[in-house]
């Protein structure tokens, strides 16, 4: 095995050009593309390839310590690639692509000898399969932490407060309601109630698809806070289709305002804070 | 501090709640105020609890109680100033304070309260008229 793995050692450290011009054969044959540039590219393999000889001199464990370098390698260029939205294959390919080359240089090194060729390409299976599988690892963490990002995202996104007069803000919900959404809208919408003083909140519900006894029981419990809190707060946007169904479902919205339209809830608030809303022609004439 | 504050304002009292509430705390408030207002007379309480970062079901019981006992005493009473955090966790106590009349600051509290003790006052005196 020690020589085995001296030979590959020897094949990275003595023909690294040779292997580095086969490779990148290789790696065009899989597949040319506009995302990454042929120079890119051969910078990549070559760095790839001299940080393997480094340490592949050290051992074959790619787990171990002397592989550290290589492994943050691989995990800079899979989580370049993600972001420039290659495949989870294509990105293995990379690694994967390198057997080839290898193997047609351990054939050659071990022309006579069966048992050395057979130990020879147990190792770089081995650890090609590894640093494949630890590429594909961190695009898929890469992936993960990209969607992380853009759901956090939605949520802001999708849980604005917007001041419509004073004393009176509005939360226009979009999107479907489940209970860490209620929650971030609950806190973000009573942590205004504060900042502005305002009396009155309206929430609107024309961006809810669906309303079932769950999300009739977040509305209600956010409407309770609100109360709570020494506000107001009335429900709008309610469509016909949705009305039919809090009233099969059995959902009690007894105690709570509720308006067609975020029009009418605005008018019932602005009345509620003593305003009204008159024609200039007839403020002029009156 | 063994207890809380209770001030008297005209027909009003104030309660401010400072520290975190515990148990022992939150009866014999209930016991003070009770008192207070039977000796008073007072028509009015306005608790404040916007220094007050943790509640529990007992506490947010006391509330209500305290609450509904100074209705019995014919005094009205608000809640104000209750953080977004102790009105979430109100709420997921299952806990909706449904008697209790409550207002975003202390000045709309008290402007709540007089409005309500006017108009009790004014149909009184109708009916008296």
């Amino acid at each position: 095995m020690a020589e085995a793995r001296a030979k590959t050692a020897d094949i990275l450290k003595n023909d690294l050009n040779g292997l580095l011009a086969d490779w990148m054969v290789e790696l065009r044959a899989a597949g040319a593309d506009q995302r990454i540039t042929d120079a890119e590219l051969k910078a990549q393999a070559h760095q790839f390839l001299t940080l393997v000889a480094e340490a592949g001199a050290r051992g074959t464990d790619v787990s171990s310590e002397s592989w550290q370098p290589v492994r943050e390698f691989l995990e800079n260029v899979s989580r370049s690639r993600a972001i420039q939205g290659f495949s989870s294959s294509e990105t293995a390919m990379f690694v994967f692509s390198l057997k080839k080359p290898l193997f047609n240089r351990v054939l050659r090194a071990t022309a006579t000898d069966s048992q050395g060729l057979a130990d020879e390409t147990w190792t770089i299976t081995e650890m090609v399969d590894a640093l494949g599988m630890h590429t594909v690892k961190s695009f898929q963490k890469t992936r993960e932490e990209v969607i992380n990002r853009q759901q956090e995202e939605m949520l802001e996104l999708s849980t604005p407060v917007v001041k419509l007069w004073d004393g009176v803000i509005a939360l226009p919900m979009i999107g479907t309601l489940d209970s860490a959404r209620t929650q971030i809208v609950m806190e973000s919408l009573l942590q205004r109630l504060v900042d502005t003083g305002a009396e009155i909140a309206i929430i609107d519900i024309t961006g809810v698809p669906t309303v079932d006894t769950l999300v009739a029981q977040h509305l209600l419990k956010t409407v309770t806070a609100i109360r709570l809190m020494g506000a107001e707060c009335i429900i709008s946007g309610i469509r016909p289709q949705i009305a039919q169904t809090i009233v099969h479902l059995g959902v009690d919205l007894q105690g709570v305002t509720t308006k067609a339209t975020l029009a009418d809830a605005l008018a019932v608030a602005l009345k509620q804070v003593g305003l009204a809303v008159v024609k200039a022609k007839t403020a002029q004439s009156a | 501090m063994d207890r809380i504050p209770i001030l008297r304002m005209g027909d009003l009292l104030l309660v401010t709640i400072q520290v975190d509430m515990h148990d022992r705390l939150a009866r014999s408030l209930q016991d003070d105020l009770t008192e207070k207002i039977e000796r008073t007379g007072a028509k009015g309480v306005l608790i404040d609890i916007s220094a007050l970062e943790l509640v529990d079901s007992y506490i947010g019981r006391m509330i209500a109680n305290i609450s509904a006992m100074a209705r019995i005493l014919d005094a009205q009473t608000v809640v104000v100033g209750m953080r977004p955090a102790v009105a979430i966790t109100l709420v997921e106590l299952g806990l909706s304070l449904s008697g209790v009349d409550t207002a975003l600051t202390v000045e709309r509290g008290m402007q709540r309260l007089r409005a309500r003790l006017g108009r009790t006052e004014a149909t009184d005196d109708d009916s008296e008229e």
